[in-house]
């Protein structure tokens, strides 16, 4: 019990340790793609580490929420990737949360940075935490038509069991069942993460901004908690998909050797993972904020597919 | 220990005698509450322990009520857990009525307000415990009227006349089809509840069909289920805070328990069709609620609207217990019946929180639309906090106690579709679906109220002068917030009470929890939300502690940066209108939305704008579509009936013999 919860903090670690350099790979292989030259994929952690050390300016219309938006933001991030299954799939925070727990902890980090948005009382704040939960709303059904689709074969919504299920029936992984619920669940992480063509994060144009929007007012230390929190979900969900929908490689004992190949694995399917977000952030263009539900609506279609189809071949 | 419930209720009437007769109205004021307050005590005590010890017992009085057939109470663990849900609503509301009514002693009519007060909980205790349909029907009538008039007599209150009527019709309206309803189930036997668990096991299938309506109309219509909704909102805004506060988180649920005793306790396993109609109701009711509740700009209202919505939360675990329960599946059936209970209680506790909290806004700022309000959180410290609370309940995230029942209802959700006929292939997961988009709105809706309200700037001078709510209605709020604090953290507390409700039922449950935990057996799913809660608070604390680490931060403090524009006022921040706008862009056809663009030019060109408004609103059209059709009727009716009314004594004395007549003819006929 013991190792096993040493191990899923050692996850843990990797994962938040992980996350900048994640961002950076997306950052720069965008770059590449674009033609441009591009910072290498260490700089986020440079980014951080300058941002920690510089001063903070708080709004002087920011009440205490503003002070305790970053920690929360930060904390139910961390907590939420601490369910993720990274390298091994004998997860001890499996008798924590679950999907939806998963999912909830990353609403209460969003209701947090709409409330830090609105806070300081600036129009661009009001207007990114106005966008940000209506998008973030509208993604809920389709992620929770996703986890059905994958609990109706697994029989549990445990991040572990999914993915130990799907390592024991390799034939799940293929069915239409959970290739649909794959991809309605990217779309989804898409919009949860402010990823084009939903939301710019290489942008600081005032009209079409989400979640810089929110988070225009924070500076030094508490931007980097936040823009860390950001990476840290980002590479968190795609973990998830690497682990629930293309569970191949990861541990399923505490040997050194499955070990060493469960992170090798995670790595590449990260980095397949990160390569196709990149390749689809040069390929597509943001769409309008009024688009975005038809978009969702798509996923939402593909995500009960995904069940219907789950419920006839289970 | 019976006899705590004549306690209950003595205790309650010498808070309306007190209310009336004490000599100075501050004395009265405190009293009746202080009686309100101790009854709801032992009420709560007396609840706790018939539910822990299981305990059945009847009393019966031919005496009293004699000529409708006299009084019947009885304790089960069902009535025993709905008193506990008044109590836990009572408790916070009457010691929030020690400072918030205060202004009422000046005025004539607070007297009555206290004693009606006093009237309205009375009939909330009897109608879980009446046990015939003489002393429900009794009970509910005491608590509709009394409610009523509480709501009509709030002094200053516009519109309150007209919330009044609405009420009035559609809890008159849902009265008659109880009446038909217990006269139909009887079947010509006795208004006994024991007599009617028989009689309902050999009723032909038309008449249960009709009794079912019947009673889902009458109780759905105190519930609030669409599209009998109408007087929530209407009437939640034009009562007191601690009124609406007993309204929207006692008196509507007791309508869930009237759907339970008699669709669950009185009635075998239905048709499936039913409960699957349940359920849909649920999401409709869900669905309708959130979306208005998002959109609204009257504090109140929203929180009516929420109310709605999460009645149809309930509901869709109710009808998907009735759903299980005629496919015959006992386990399923039984975890729908605590889903649907266990947010019941939930939902109690935010909801009283959310209307003691926007009693005291209204009370600090003498404001209740969110477009005047803002700031609060600067001038209202303790209320903002408290309202924190109850706004991260409402949204349902970890680790308060609204995430349990949603993640309770996704997980009964997930476990009907994995076990149950294709039929439901499409049904349960769609259910899913809706109920994921109504978390979500929710979501939005609470960041809106506590965002608006609390945050940025004030939007008018009442908000920038507001003052915080005496002592005696913070500590209101803190009940219920420690208790959505606790539930949250330790639902096993409440749950494994539920059991025992389900299986005196008929509906055994397995074993739910281990320690602290959540688990649920049909899905293989778990759930500890302290551990997520304390995952969460040692994460935090950890980066807390690691970034202060070594260096000391530099902070200062100036104006909003806002991309480089310096001059901040109030006019340029986000309204609550424009937080909806999105939304309201995306559910165009829901809401209906109209607009208005006046555009004052000068003379000399058009070019030359002097000023510009902007009207937005949105149509009810539901309801337009709905209840016109029969508010003209009625129109219409009276104008006819009107014509009768000539002013002449002699006519009115003709009329009388002829509706003498008529009437014995009536009798002769039934006869």
């Amino acid at each position: 019990m013991i190792a096993a919860v040493v191990l899923s903090a050692g996850e843990l670690i990797l994962l938040v340790t992980l996350a900048p350099a994640v961002v950076g790979y997306v950052r720069w292989l965008k770059a590449r793609l674009q033609g441009r030259r591009g910072a290498d994929i260490f700089q986020p952690y440079r980014e951080l580490r300058k941002t920690f050390a510089k001063g903070m300016v708080i709004a002087d219309t920011a009440s205490w929420i503003f002070h305790v938006v970053p920690w929360v933001v930060a904390g139910s991030t961390v907590a939420a990737a601490a369910l993720v299954p990274v390298v091994s799939a004998n997860h001890p925070t499996d008798l924590l949360g679950d999907l939806f727990a998963l999912m909830a902890l990353l609403i209460l980090g969003t209701i947090f940075l709409s409330l830090g948005g609105l806070d300081p009382g600036t129009a661009f704040g009001g207007m990114g935490s106005s966008r940000e939960m209506t998008v973030a709303a509208l993604t809920e059904p389709t992620l929770a038509i996703a986890v059905l689709a994958l609990a109706l074969t697994a029989g549990s919504t445990s991040l572990g069991v999914i993915a130990g299920t799907v390592l024991a029936n390799p034939s799940y992984a293929i069915g239409p069942g959970h290739a649909l619920a794959l991809a309605a669940f990217l779309i989804a992480m898409l919009a949860e993460t402010g990823r084009l063509p939903i939301d710019n994060p290489a942008t600081h144009l005032e009209l079409t901004m989400i979640h810089e929007a929110m988070i225009l007012e924070y500076s030094g230390p508490y931007l980097a908690l936040v823009e860390w929190a950001a990476a840290l979900k980002l590479t968190l969900l795609l973990a998830l998909a690497a682990n629930l929908f293309i569970p191949w490689g990861i541990a399923t004992t505490s040997t050194p050797g499955a070990l060493a190949i469960g992170l090798l694995a995670l790595l590449v399917k990260l980095s397949l993972l990160a390569t196709l977000l990149a390749v689809l952030e040069t390929r597509v263009a943001k769409l309008r904020l009024f688009r975005v539900p038809e978009l969702l609506a798509m996923s939402f279609t593909l995500a009960l597919l995904a069940a219907a189809s789950s419920f006839f071949t289970r | 220990m019976p006899h705590a419930v004549f306690m209950v209720i003595g205790a309650l009437l010498a808070g309306a005698v007190f209310a009336l007769a004490w000599p100075s109205p501050a004395g009265a004021r405190r009293l009746s509450l202080g009686f309100v307050l101790l009854a709801c005590i032992g009420a709560l005590i007396f609840g706790l322990d018939a539910l822990l010890t299981g305990m059945l017992w009847t009393w019966r009085s031919d005496e009293l009520l004699r000529p409708i057939g006299g009084v019947a109470l009885r304790v089960d663990p069902l009535a025993a857990f709905f008193v506990v849900i008044v109590a836990v609503t009572g408790i916070p509301a009457s010691l929030y009525g020690f400072g918030y009514l205060q202004a009422l002693d000046a005025r004539p009519r607070g007297r009555a307000m206290h004693a009606l007060l006093s009237g309205f909980v009375a009939g909330m205790y009897l109608v879980p415990l009446a046990d015939n349909a003489a002393t429900f029907l009794f009970a509910w009538e005491l608590m509709a009227v009394s409610s009523y008039l509480l709501i009509v007599s709030a002094p200053d209150q516009e519109g309150a006349a007209a919330a009044g009527v609405w009420y009035a019709v559609m809890t008159h309206g849902g009265f008659l089809a109880l009446l038909v309803a217990f006269v139909m189930l009887a079947q010509g036997g006795p208004l006994e509840f024991d007599a009617m668990r028989g009689t309902a096991l050999a009723l032909p299938s038309h008449v249960q069909a009709a009794v079912v309506v019947l009673t889902i109309a009458a109780f759905g219509s105190k519930a609030g289920l669409v599209p009998l909704h109408v007087w929530l909102p209407r009437a939640h805004p034009a009562a007191p805070s601690h009124v609406s506060a007993l309204m929207s988180a006692a008196m509507v649920k007791l309508g869930v328990y009237g759907a339970i005793r008699v669709l669950i306790d009185f009635m075998p396993p239905l048709p499936p069709a039913w409960g699957g109609a349940v359920l849909v109701l649920g999401v409709v009711t869900a669905l309708t609620g959130v979306l208005y509740s998002v959109a609204e700009a009257h504090l109140k209202r929203v929180l009516a609207y929420s109310t709605i919505e999460n009645v149809g939360l309930v509901f869709v675990a109710l009808g998907f217990a009735l759903l299980m329960r005629g496919y015959g599946y006992g386990a399923l059936a039984a975890m729908g019946l605590i889903v649907a209970l266990l947010h019941t209680l939930n939902h109690a506790v935010f909801k009283t929180l959310l209307f003691l909290a926007a009693g005291a806004i209204v009370h600090g700022t003498h404001e209740s639309s969110l477009e005047a309000l803002g700031g609060l959180i600067k001038r209202m410290p303790h209320t903002a906090i408290l309202c924190l609370v109850g706004v991260l309940s409402l949204a349902a995230v970890p680790p308060l106690n609204g995430f349990t029942s949603e993640w309770l209802t996704f997980q009964l959700l997930i476990a009907g579709a994995r076990f149950t006929a294709p039929t439901l292939a499409i049904m349960l997961p769609l259910a899913l679906a809706a109920v994921a988009l109504v978390a979500g709105l929710a979501a939005v809706s609470a960041v809106r109220l506590f965002g608006i309200a609390f945050l940025a700037l004030p939007r008018s001078t009442n908000a920038s002068e507001a003052r915080e709510a005496p002592a005696t209605m913070r500590w209101a709020m803190a009940i219920p917030a420690a208790m959505c604090v606790v539930l949250g953290l330790v639902p096993t507390t409440a749950l494994t009470r539920l059991t025992a409700v389900t299986s005196d039922l008929g509906l055994p449950m397995g074993q739910l929890d281990v320690g602290f935990a959540l688990e649920l057996p049909l899905v293989g799913s778990r759930l500890s939300p302290a551990g997520i809660a304390l995952l969460v608070a040692a994460t935090a604390i950890a980066a807390a502690v690691a970034s202060r680490v070594g260096r000391r931060w530099r902070t200062r403090v100036d104006s909003a940066w806002n991309c480089g524009r310096i001059a901040q006022s109030p006019r340029a921040e986000y309204t609550a209108a424009a937080f909806a706008e999105p939304l309201k862009r995306v559910f165009t056809g829901f809401y209906r939305p109209t607009q208005e663009v006046t555009v004052d030019v000068h003379p000399v060109s058009p070019y030359f704008v002097r000023a510009m408004t902007l009207r937005a609103d949105f149509a009810p059209w539901i309801e337009q579509a709905m209840y016109g059709p029969l508010i003209r009727a009625a129109h219409r009716l009276s104008s006819h009936t009107g014509r009768l009314h000539t002013g002449s004594i002699h006519w009115y004395l003709a009329l009388l013999p002829v509706a003498l007549v008529l009437l014995l003819l009536v009798a002769r006929w039934v006869q």
